[in-house]
């Protein structure tokens, strides 16, 4: 077992956003945790409800219409749902900190690089003085690779390239050396070649730094190039939870062996792609039983009856499936699903 | 041999830059500046590169929604570079394209069966009972029902919306489609969808694709030979086999071993290219890769490689090779 001391606990996350068709349950029941240094990765397709939890966890949710309905986000100790807006802006940008998928809308076009840099340690840090703000923005633009910084903070955004906004981005939320880096989409927006150079980035800050890093992506690339852990979610749930060469190598939730073998690998060409059935259910549309059930192949009656708790099929590896309840385990034969 | 369906011959094109004074003119954007192949008929041929490389640009020039600078087109016999826009009309019926972004490229105030059945009007295709059997005909084709045809592209989701892109270009019975980013725009579980939809479809109505895509991943899949394109330039073409297990650009190389893979245990061989692409307007000298490269050499900044077959079907411009070193 791992002996780091967890350092953000998420437990029984509801986030729902209320419109005009009544609650639409965005994060459904959402359980992790990440532990201090680690690099954990959320991964699932579009509305599987993986942003919603960042936003939440950052206290970022639009509200109205969003609004974390219930659970708890545990951080050093603190339930962050409970805090005020003015105490959740002291953590926010200073022990947790995050990354945005676009690097060109995430910096503000009529301010210089260094100004958008000084300004969370003008906030953060109320009794540096100047010069000290000013070696901090310095030093951490060397830290990401940046070159020539100086020069560079007094730049606008539309001076730098895509890679290098993201770099800019990432000092920006090192500035305050958070706890923990909630990286959302990070590269989704970048090219292969400069998504590899900031993945390297990343990994690497989190080792020096022993940052805890939140990695969400829809990537299954990118998730087993840079994290540890994996959490899989689908429609507002987590679906599986474990460490990432056991998700990849032996992966127990029907969504997870789907989404994989639906993956073109760069390395052999496969004669056809596997692909899923169907598509996403809309959120709140299925009310009661497993939210995979209807694209599944493996769906029996309890599937649609029922709704599946998180079984622990190994210390560090749980599966939302009934297939992996110890009391199904006689009556369905694991055969079916390894074959 | 037979004469490939699609050859392209030194095709180019500059967008000028205009400012200063009176908006003149300042400088182009070499978008794309001299690119050649071609494509038998029946073969998907994928075309690879990072933002900006050109490779959309090329697929539109095809259809000349944009008119190229210089070069030559020639579609099925016919030179298509020089047609006049009505004649060019016409030839788009054998012609068809697919857009990336399944949401923006369906008018949201039409019904489907209206999408569907512009291109059989324009075209003059059958009596309005035939076309509209035809638009019921091909809603099965790409797996939706006939009953979808009454409803808005609001009412279906990115990978339904992708399936009628896919129709209506189908509906003129095309010999050739250019998919730009078909699949790019969509998850993981509905890209193999819509995947496993072109590769029967291929099969059953004997298409010819060009297949513009950034991921690599995707383009091995579907392609039988792949282009790389670096700043408006082909960089390398071969086949898919023998350019995924023995790349020979340093920049097919770099990309490939970017790519993440969906493994954690893989080691790859890195090969790890600096910076970021340069700007077209002013492409570095010699090999625009030059700038970047792990294996620069003196004569790459001063002389433009040449694009020569260094091996059986496989091309490439990079001056490690004798055959691209100008004489």
């Amino acid at each position: 077992m791992d002996e780091r001391k967890t350092i953000l606990d998420v437990k029984g996350l509801r986030t729902s956003f209320f419109t005009d068709d009544g609650e639409v349950p965005a994060v459904d029941n959402v359980d992790f945790h990440i532990r201090q240094g680690e690099v954990l990765g959320i991964v699932g397709e579009s509305g599987c409800g993986k942003s919603v939890t960042s936003l939440s966890i950052m206290g970022l949710v639009p509200s109205p219409p969003g609004k974390i309905v219930g659970g708890e986000i545990l951080f050093q100790d603190k339930d962050l749902t409970k805090l005020s807006d003015k105490q959740m802006r002291q953590i926010r940008g200073d022990d947790i900190a995050m990354i945005f998928q676009e690097p060109m809308t995430s910096l503000n076009p009529l301010f210089t690089i260094g100004d958008q840099l000084r300004e969370a340690l003008k906030i953060h840090k109320r009794d540096w003085s100047k010069k000290q703000i000013q070696a901090r923005a310095v030093e951490m633009m060397k830290l990401v690779g940046l070159p020539r910084p100086e020069a560079l903070l007094t730049e606008y955004p539309h001076q730098l390239s895509g890679g290098m906004r993201q770099r800019v981005m990432i000092a920006m939320a090192l500035l305050c050396d958070p706890k923990v880096l909630i990286a959302d989409e990070p590269t989704t927006a970048l090219d292969v070649t400069i998504q590899s150079q900031i993945l390297k980035l990343i990994k690497n800050l989190n080792e020096r730094l022993d940052t805890a890093v939140l990695l969400i992506t829809h990537d299954l690339g990118v998730v087993a190039e840079t994290c540890e852990r994996v959490v899989v979610m689908y429609a507002g749930k987590v679906v599986e939870e474990g460490p990432v060469h056991t998700i990849f190598k032996d992966p127990q939730h029907p969504y997870t062996r789907g989404l994989l073998a639906s993956v073109p690998d760069m390395r052999f060409k496969k004669e056809r792609l596997y692909s899923i059935p169907g598509n996403v259910p809309k959120p709140g549309s299925v009310k009661i039983g497993c939210k995979f059930a209807e694209r599944c192949e493996f769906a029996f009656d309890r599937c649609r009856a029922e709704n599946p708790e998180l079984y622990q099929t190994a210390d560090d590896h749980q599966t939302r499936c009934f297939l992996y309840d110890p009391k199904e385990a006689k009556s369905h034969d694991r055969t079916v699903i390894e074959s | 041999m037979t004469e490939p369906l699609l050859k392209v011959e030194g095709l180019k094109k500059y967008f000028p830059i205009k400012g200063g004074f009176l908006g003149r003119v300042k400088g182009h954007v070499k978008a794309v500046d001299d690119v050649s192949f071609f494509v038998n008929e029946g073969e998907t041929l994928g075309i690879v590169g990072e933002s900006g490389c050109g490779k959309s640009t090329t697929g539109r020039m095809l259809m000349r929604l944009l008119d190229p600078t210089e070069g030559k087109v020639t579609f099925d016999g016919q030179e298509l570079t020089s047609l006049a826009p009505a004649e060019m009309r016409k030839a788009r019926r054998d012609i068809q394209m697919v857009f990336q972004d399944p949401y923006a490229s369906l008018n949201p105030r039409h019904s489907i069966e209206k999408i569907l059945m512009e291109p059989l009007n324009v075209h003059n295709i059958g009596d309005p009972k035939e076309r509209k059997r035809k638009v019921h005909e091909f809603l099965e084709i790409v797996g939706l029902s006939s009953y979808h045809a009454k409803r808005y592209p609001h009412q279906f989701s990115g990978g339904q919306r992708q399936r009628i892109g896919i129709a209506r270009a189908l509906m003129t019975n095309p010999k050739l489609i250019i998919a730009d980013e078909p699949v790019s725009a969509l998850d993981v579980s509905i890209q193999a969808q819509v995947l496993n939809l072109m590769q029967d479809l291929q099969r059953d109505l004997k298409l010819t694709y060009i297949f513009i895509a950034h991921d690599l991943g995707v383009v091995r899949h579907i392609s039988d030979r792949v282009g790389v394109m670096y700043l408006g330039q082909m960089a390398e073409l071969a086949d898919t086999e023998s350019l995924y297990e023995k790349p020979l650009h340093p920049y097919t190389q770099a990309l490939l071993s970017s790519v993440p893979v969906p493994d954690p245990g893989f080691v790859r061989e890195e090969v790890v290219i600096s910076g970021d692409v340069p700007s077209p307007a002013n492409p570095p000298s010699g090999c625009r890769f030059h700038t970047r490269c792990p294996f620069k050499m003196d004569i790459c900044s001063k002389e433009v490689p040449l694009f020569a077959e260094v091996e059986p079907s496989h091309s490439v411009a990079c001056h490690l090779y004798e055959a691209c070193r100008p004489q």
